[in-house]
């Protein structure tokens, strides 16, 4: 994997290693789901069980531990003797960190690793602020979506602050990826508990201008309407009176054709008993096609119509929207 | 993908006409999925071999599980699985993911589902066990993986599901547990792994999962719930995880689990499921892999094949959405033989 696995010495050949007796997987005599295993790792583990059950607690140990992790990351037993050994030594943290950070190079997507940086960062307190947000933006960058990596982030800004430029941060990002719903989750995580910013009400108006903004420039991106929505949190006499909500759905339905999301948006309007005006009721009926039963008199059941056929995937869904309608909706 | 639009429109049209009359017995390769996961362990010197060394009980629950829904699970050796089973166990009662290894609430919980599937959970301490688990319980309400304090809604999931297995549902704070999974419910009414979380499918079925568990549904808002569920089928059939990602075969477990435990598994298109998890097989070799034609594993045969048992596949046994075990094995935890 790397370029020095050539080079490896075997642990029976390292004169610092020739006192301690390694022990063996004990798999029973006939093992349920044995496991095979390459030379190497096999002794690797014998000499970490033989220094785990000895309960030694050294330098040479804690190397030992690094060469069974870079083998196998996931080996959580390991990762949890490592901690041990670092209480023991009071090591320095810091360089435990370098540590964490070169074997997440190749192991992102594992628990183990997340974890144990939680740890030592927690121990490290806010000397590790910076730290923090400089990893799990490295990683972020290899991949925008990454769950642990968010998780860490979220953990670290709440726990240990640095909210300074997370809002910046996400802009960043989603002018990187406009479909990425990790960033537009954490945009929502920053505006409504970052202690800086004013908090959900006092951010709202310039957060739907920018969301507003998103949507037309991609109308088929799911991230932006759920989070346009998520602004009014459950405030349905604000989401119905805010004109940019209206106007955002008539525009996309009126240029984008077939758009599912705006479709939805207006449906979801219609059933907290928007009043529609004839601009909205002609965008609609020109998505209805022509071969289709008489038309309906009732805007939203005409707009599952159109869902039921555009969005055939999830027909059931809009069918039973359709038959659920609330009385709103259903006054014309 | 790799097929074009016209061959995916002829094989579903292909399909739909069969399907008329249910599935085609012969799709699903049960013989070959059988024999990949028993045969597992004649490989040597195999890399995925040696990382899955350390979570082998895992490994055991996803082969063991499948293998009964597949009706083939007389032929392993019962007395050999138990007996390794427990030499995992821990003096704090819990268990490690293999001999030797420390306890951890992951490992715990597969245990308990292995020694349920053959019907020896009487060979536990059972109360030593619960005490375990209910020591991970942190003051909000919140579990720990194990000592060193991870904390995630997967953990509220396996708790309440392993004590509720184990009829000790009240020895941990039930109505403090609910309050943390509800907690870490987002505005589009999914969930995440923690407080503001992003909505993920897998955190989803776990804490649905918990909740209809504790019969605490009424935190869900299904309709809201239900629809982001069904948003997550793509084109292909498959279904993800989270918005504008690829699809993979573990989604159809989570994310149909959870749509059936709210009520809400008729607002995708089933048979585009099936069809998605079928194109995954190796048919040639058996087991199942994340997406049609990458490499196979044990994990994604389990979940393929418990998603086609969601799905009533004919042939196969029906599995507890909540539980993720076969429900004849439910049964008789709660209701006797």
């Amino acid at each position: 994997m790397d370029s020095d696995e050539d080079e490896r010495i075997p642990f029976s050949q390292r004169a610092e290693w020739s006192d301690v007796k390694p022990v063996s997987q004990d798999d029973g005599p006939n093992p349920v789901v044995p496991i095979a295993y390459t030379d190497d790792f096999r002794e690797t583990m014998d000499y970490f069980r033989a220094v785990y059950q000895s309960d030694e607690r050294t330098h040479r140990s804690l190397a030992l531990t690094e060469e069974a992790i870079d083998m196998n990351a996931g080996n959580y037993t390991v990762w949890h003797f490592r901690r041990l050994i670092l209480e023991t030594l009071n090591a320095d943290l810091h360089n435990e960190l370098d540590f964490i950070e070169r074997i997440a190079k190749s192991n992102s997507k594992n628990y183990q690793i997340w974890h144990h940086r939680r740890w030592v960062a927690e121990k490290l307190g806010t000397k590790a602020t910076e730290l923090e947000l400089d990893f799990t933006r490295k990683v972020l960058s290899l991949d925008a979506k990454h769950y642990h990596a968010w998780s860490h982030r979220q953990w670290s800004l709440q726990v240990l602050g640095g909210w300074e430029e997370e809002l910046d941060y996400c802009g960043k990002l989603i002018e990187e990826d406009i479909f990425n719903n990790s960033a537009w989750n954490q945009r929502y995580f920053v505006i409504t508990r970052s202690p800086l910013l004013g908090g959900l009400q006092a951010m709202r108006e310039s957060e739907v201008r920018y969301t507003v903004e998103a949507i037309l420039a991609n109308p088929d991106n799911e991230s932006p309407w759920r989070y346009l929505r998520g602004l009014y949190k459950g405030d349905t006499s604000l989401l119905l009176s805010d004109p940019q909500v209206v106007s955002v759905c008539l525009k996309v339905l009126s240029t984008s054709m077939n758009c599912v999301f705006a479709l939805s948006l207006l449906l979801d309007l219609l059933c907290l008993g928007f009043q529609p005006d004839q601009e909205f009721k002609s965008v609609v009926e020109s998505l209805r096609t022509s071969d289709s039963a008489t038309p309906d008199s009732n805007l939203a059941k005409t707009v599952c119509s159109v869902l039921e056929r555009v969005d055939s995937l999830r027909s059931n869904y809009w069918a039973w929207r359709k038959n659920n309608l609330p009385s709103p909706a259903v006054q014309s | 993908m790799h097929f074009n639009g016209e061959q995916q429109r002829q094989s579903i049209i292909c399909f739909l006409v069969c399907s008329l009359k249910g599935f085609t017995m012969g799709e699903l390769e049960v013989e070959k999925h059988a024999q990949y996961i028993l045969s597992v362990e004649k490989r040597k010197d195999d890399f995925e071999s040696v990382v899955m060394e350390h979570l082998r009980m895992n490994g055991a629950y996803w082969g063991l599980t499948t293998l009964d829904l597949l009706g083939k699970l007389e032929t392993v050796d019962k007395d050999e699985i138990v007996s390794w089973v427990m030499s995992c166990q821990h003096e704090s009662g819990g268990f490690g993911g293999n001999v030797g290894h420390d306890p951890h609430i992951l490992y715990t919980l597969s245990a308990v589902q292995v020694l349920a599937l053959l019907d020896k959970l009487d060979v536990l301490d059972i109360d030593k066990l619960a005490n375990y688990i209910a020591s991970l319980q942190n003051e909000d309400g919140s579990f720990s993986g194990d000592m060193w304090g991870e904390v995630d809604t997967r953990f509220s999931y396996i708790a309440i599901c392993c004590l509720s297995l184990l009829h000790r549902i009240d020895k941990i704070n039930v109505e403090k547990a609910v309050n943390y999974v509800v907690s870490c419910k987002n505005l589009d009414g999914g969930f995440g792994s923690i407080p503001g979380g992003e909505s993920h499918a897998g955190q989803i079925f776990c804490c649905v999962g918990a909740l209809a568990i504790t019969g605490s549904l009424h935190h869900v808002d299904k309709d809201l719930l239900g629809w982001w569920l069904c948003e997550r089928q793509v084109k292909s059939g498959g279904l993800n995880g989270r918005p504008e990602k690829l699809p993979d075969v573990c989604y159809s477990w989570w994310v149909l689990s959870s749509l059936i435990m709210i009520d809400r598994v008729h607002w995708i298109n089933k048979e585009k499921v099936a069809r998605f998890i079928l194109d995954c097989q190796d048919k040639e070799n058996g087991g199942i892999s994340d997406r049609p034609d990458d490499a196979v594993d044990v994990f994604h045969t389990y979940f393929g094949v418990a998603g086609l048992s969601l799905l009533e596949y004919p042939g196969l046994k029906a599995i507890d959405p909540a539980y993720a075990l076969p429900v004849h094995v439910v049964n008789r935890i709660f209701f006797g033989r």
